[in-house]
């Protein structure tokens, strides 16, 4: 698949539709499994992780589901589009840095993707547009279901599926969504929330995932233990707070609007201007300020601007992605420089809607 | 230094790290041999009194949960995957495991972290079937192939070929039986 062809579109994850959308940006749920007859990646030789990867690579093309993705030698790829995976969340960045062979498969959608020689051997991952956990899980599960059927997953009889990291193992379910809490972080009340998600055991993490700061008011809620309830249990663990988030959420826009009506416009007006007249902006001012326009937006601050032009615009002003649009390699001045460009060019002419996505 | 059980020159320094606190051992080279050769049960009793005056289980006894002393982690730190080779102190070190064999190696000792994680022990989700094919649910017998690759390479170092064809045959069995046959064939057409 070629990156360039990936460049031209925009994941699904991405399209601001589904469920409660206005909130979750996204559901998530990942897999990891590793084959049986090999060490696990951090102890594997050069040659394991050639073999192990060779191994994955034919048996999944082999599967039911391979005719529907499309590998990507991430080993063999530059650090830019590597980088340019990771910014679309089809791979992780523990997968881009680490060494050695390892790919992903991918589907058209981009809803599905496969990392080898990630953590573990394989790391499942599946991922839809708004609130879907259920129609995430189900997925998933069909797709696990039919790499089960030619790779023998190392599997404990009581400890289930047994991976690098004892804290994955069992069912190795991570199940995720992606929130956008702008009025809770705005009101002050972002971390009494995170606190009482900690106390039952959710993690809260950033848009990048495990080690990524929060940026731009978006935070991935997750489950933190993956054994002794079934994977069921653990969807449903993660989706019953998310109602509660939303309601938390929705409340704090609608004290803001109603008590700060005129400072909120204020800002949320600011952030579109600098949007659309900077001439050289960092990606996390950027992102930032993305996410005050999409809370305006949602408001009704902001007429002429589609949430998934927001959703698109926050991927593709990432460093990697400006790059592999404009077909150049820019040190961090240029990028700046052109991410304004980008930006200014988006917002002119059609307000955001014409030079949008395809 | 000297060693904490007489007067020569400790050459012998473990340091545990768990929970935020740190506990040190100054052994000499005899006294830490009469460790890592010492039964388990001997290293308790002879644990004992070096326990004395260190704050007692809980805060000390870190993410293993039970009250281990520094006698008895230096002794399991020693032990080592049959299959992979890792041992329990790199598995600390790194908070990585060596391979799936170490959850049969050091089920005991992973079994207090793993439910102190988890808050449970027994899986109770998806399981695998592979009764159709024959096949046991737990993959120990295919694991074995990373250990007897591991003799093959040992028995090729040592230039006895026909101790290393013997491996390459045993392996070749396992692997026909989980690779080959139903379980790998099965849904791949």
């Amino acid at each position: 698949m070629k990156l360039e062809a990936l460049t031209q579109s925009i994941g699904e994850w991405l399209r601001g539709t589904g469920p409660e959308s206005d909130i979750v940006m996204s559901s998530r749920v990942r897999l990891a499994r590793n084959v049986a007859h090999y060490p696990f990646v951090s102890r594997a030789s050069e040659q394991d992780r050639a073999e192990i990867e060779r191994f994955l690579r034919d048996r999944i093309a082999g599967s039911a589901v391979g005719q529907d993705l499309e590998y990507i030698d991430v080993g063999r790829l530059e650090d830019i589009d590597r980088q340019f995976l990771v910014e679309r969340q089809l791979i992780s960045r523990e997968h881009a840095e680490a060494q050695g062979a390892r790919g992903v498969a991918i589907d058209r959608m981009e809803q599905v993707s496969l990392m080898i020689n990630e953590e573990d051997h394989l790391r499942i991952q599946c991922m839809h547009s708004g609130l879907d956990l259920k129609g995430v899980w189900e997925q998933i599960r069909a797709v696990d279901d039919q790499i089960e059927k030619v790779v023998p997953y190392a599997f404990h009889p009581r400890f289930g599926y047994l991976t690098a990291c004892p804290t994955n193992v069992g069912t190795g379910i991570r199940v995720s969504v992606m929130l956008h809490l702008p009025a809770l972080v705005i009101t002050r009340q972002i971390d009494k929330v995170f606190r009482s998600l900690h106390k039952i055991s959710l993690a809260v993490r950033g848009l990048y995932g495990e080690g990524s700061q929060a940026m731009g008011d978006f935070y991935q809620i997750s489950n933190q233990t993956t054994l002794g309830r079934t994977e069921e249990e653990l969807v449903e663990q993660v989706g019953d707070v998310v109602p509660v988030l939303i309601d938390y959420e929705r409340r704090a826009r609608e004290f803001l609007v109603r008590e700060t009506q005129q400072n909120v416009h204020d800002q949320v007006s600011r952030a579109y201007g600098i949007l659309r007249t900077a001439q050289t902006i960092s990606a996390e001012e950027t992102m930032q300020l993305l996410s005050r326009v999409r809370m305006g937006v949602l408001l009704g601050l902001i007429g002429d601007v589609k949430i998934a032009d927001i959703n698109s615009l926050l991927v593709r002003t990432q460093p990697a992605h400006l790059q592999k649009l404009r077909g150049v390699e820019l040190d961090t001045n240029d990028r700046n420089i052109e991410r304004a460009r980008y930006l200014r060019q988006h917002f002119e002419g059609g307000e955001g809607s014409r030079a949008s996505v395809n | 230094m000297k060693c904490q059980h007489c007067e020569k020159q400790a050459v012998f320094h473990i340091t545990e790290l768990e929970a935020g606190a740190v506990r040190e051992l100054h052994l000499c080279e005899d006294h830490a041999r009469t460790y890592l050769n010492q039964s388990e049960a001997a290293a308790e009793s002879a644990a004992e009194d070096e326990a004395e005056g260190e704050p007692a289980g809980g805060a000390l006894s870190g993410p293993l949960g039970v009250g281990q002393t520094a006698e008895e982690l230096a002794l399991l730190d020693q032990r080592s995957c049959s299959m992979c080779g890792i041992t329990f102190f790199e598995f600390r070190n790194q908070g990585r495991l060596g391979c799936p064999h170490d959850y049969v190696q050091f089920e005991k000792e992973l079994e207090p972290l793993i439910a102190n994680i988890h808050g449970a022990t027994e899986h109770t989700g998806r399981r695998p079937s592979r009764s159709a094919a024959g096949l046991a649910e737990g993959t120990e017998e295919l694991t074995a192939v990373i250990g007897l690759r591991q003799q093959m390479k040992e028995s090729i170092a040592c230039e006895d070929y026909e101790k290393a064809k013997e491996h390459r045959d045993a392996i070749r069995v396992i692997e026909d039986r989980w690779l080959g046959g139903g379980n790998a064939t099965k849904g791949s057409a």
